[in-house]
């Protein structure tokens, strides 16, 4: 539904040239939601108007629903904008405008009559909980009211195609909630395929099919939802997971941590385990199987999608060749085993 | 004091209205769409011209930074080509139009420039063309800011007007300046200035009205 292939965009030239975009390639199947996440400045939000080419990309190409969009400009690019609605972080409705009027907009500007403005705009917002509200103007409504008048408005003509920018980072975590939930009923009932970006992973956690990682203008990791979250690939998707998860050691931990082991040190490990092995009381094993004790320091279980996941850091007491084999009975139950230091004996 | 002095400062109010009137629907009938021009061909903007936008700057700043004394008697030429006559309230309403064109399109200019650039983004994305953006988010979103801008025009012609009297254009001030001043009158003296600041005040509380009507913020 929409393919970038090869997409690069490079602002001015020369030595002071920035690269926004690095050749980016991109897939999302018609009917899915699709997240990218990254920190800001990453490249996300030209990642996403370069897909209705707000940002016409300096190389490569978009196609959305069949047509390529880089090849249009002029009237044939509007025609084809209509097709795909977007919403943004800061809801921009016309302050002047009422939210029946604010719904209108893009059916106005398409041309269309009276008539049929008004037999569309009405169930678009009793869809988004707002009929009661039509005659009011954006200045009067909380955040998350305006985003759904904003995503009235972006269904009005009809699109196949939602782009998401930021919707819900300048919301409350409450609202976050309702709003994500209207996005994935629109996904469910009206088919439509949705492109979000954002930098929040409970986003991503709760509406998204797939999930790309993006960083300095390039997508370095895209996967199933339920993959990125039980093990990501690049070490900036396991910083996101744990900034997630709140799972960083104790400060006290850390100041104590080295690097190398020393002759009287435990390793500290942090587990991530998913599937079967959420199930499998692992621990008691490694304590009767190889004589191994754990200190759990830390210990976390979350529900991502259809998965469970598991994530523990935790001190691995005894000699060093017991410990290394608890680690190598952990990986063989398909844990992952990230050391995260030593630290001093303190018995 | 005498009827005919009545009658006299009864005909310069209207004059002074009459020479407001004509200036301050003309600036504004070709100020406005010079302004959206300056800011829409903006580099960047939705009808990026940046060579364009530089000559009509420059042209503004030109035309802004004529002292306006200087541009009336500047112009003499132009005004009695256009009007048969360089003097009378008909041809003060020439260099006041001159002079207020720039004047407004500068304050139109800077009343679309507050406008969020995210509501014109978010058009963009609906698929609208430039005209549409002009007329259905950029200058209905900038009303409040045009109609501040209009107000400030016309208090500003007003007290230009009160000038137009030193070429012999009739108003308020042309009456201050021959029977107040010339004739050492305080009393016409008195009224006129009170007139004119009856006047400004008035321009400036409706505006105040329209600009708080408009607002939905």
């Amino acid at each position: 539904m929409i393919e970038l292939s090869n997409v690069s965009k490079t602002y001015g030239s020369g030595e002071s040239a920035v690269h926004a975009l690095k050749d980016v390639n991109l897939r999302v199947p018609k009917g899915t939601i699709h997240g990218v996440i990254g920190l800001s400045g990453a490249g996300k939000s030209t990642l996403i108007r370069c897909v209705n080419l707000l940002e016409r990309p300096t190389q490569g190409s978009v196609t959305v629903d069949g047509q390529e969009m880089t090849r249009l400009s002029g009237s044939a690019l509007n025609q084809a904008r209509h097709r795909i609605g977007m919403i943004f972080q800061h809801f921009n409705l016309l302050t002047t405008r009422n939210v029946y009027d604010n719904v209108a907009l893009p059916l106005e500007l398409m041309g269309e009559k009276r008539s049929v403005i008004k037999e569309r705009v009405l169930p678009l917002l009793e869809m988004v909980g707002l009929a009661d509200k039509a005659q009011q103007y954006p200045a009067q409504l909380s955040g998350g009211q305006k985003q759904r008048v904003a995503i009235a408005r972006a269904l009005a003509s009809k699109p196949n195609v939602l782009l998401c920018d930021e919707a819900t980072s300048a919301l409350d975590p409450q609202t976050t909630g309702s709003i994500l939930e209207l996005l994935r009923d629109i996904n469910q009932q009206l088919g439509i395929t949705i492109l979000l970006i954002t930098h929040e992973m409970e986003v991503v956690k709760s509406i998204c099919y797939r999930v790309s990682l993006i960083s300095n203008g390039a997508l370095v990791e895209d996967a199933e939802v339920g993959d990125f979250f039980t093990a990501p690939v690049t070490q900036l998707g396991r910083e996101f997971l744990n900034d997630f998860l709140q799972l960083t050691p104790p400060k006290e931990l850390l100041e104590r941590l080295e690097a190398a082991p020393g002759p009287a040190t435990h390793p500290v490990v942090r587990l991530t385990f998913s599937g079967d092995a959420v199930s499998t009381p692992l621990i008691s094993r490694l304590a009767r199987d190889c004589n191994v004790d754990v200190s759990i320091l830390q210990a976390k279980v979350e529900s991502i999608q259809d998965r469970t996941l598991g994530l523990m850091i935790a001190e691995l007491l005894g000699s060093e060749a017991q410990t290394r084999e608890a680690m190598d009975y952990l990986q063989s139950h398909q844990l992952q085993v990230e050391v995260l230091g030593h630290v001093q004996r303190t018995s | 004091m005498s009827s005919a002095l009545v009658n006299l400062i009864l005909q310069a109010t209207l004059d002074t209205l009459y020479m407001v009137a004509i200036s301050g629907v003309i600036s504004t009938l070709v100020g406005l769409p010079l302004g959206v021009l300056l800011y829409a061909t903006r580099p960047r903007q939705i009808l990026a011209q940046p060579v364009l936008n530089q000559v009509l700057s420059i042209i503004t700043n030109v035309g802004r930074s004529i002292p306006f004394i200087i541009l009336m008697v500047a112009i003499i030429p132009f005004t009695r080509m256009l009007v048969g006559t360089s003097i009378g309230i008909n041809a003060a309403s020439v260099p006041l139009t001159i002079a207020a064109i720039p004047f407004v399109a500068r304050l139109i200019e800077g009343a679309l420039n507050e406008v969020s650039p995210g509501l014109v983004e978010s058009a963009q994305s609906m698929g609208a063309t430039p005209w549409q953006i002009i007329c259905k988010v950029l200058v209905p979103e900038a009303r409040g800011g045009i109609i501040t801008g209009l107000t400030i025009t016309l208090v500003t012609l007003v007290s230009y007007s009160a000038m137009a009297g030193a070429v012999g254009g009739g108003g308020l001030g042309d009456l201050g300046i021959r029977y107040g001043y010339n004739r050492f009158n305080p009393t016409i003296m008195l009224i006129t200035v009170v007139i004119l600041v009856v006047m400004v005040q008035v321009f400036q509380s409706v505006g105040d009205y329209l600009v708080r009507k408009s607002d939905r913020k």
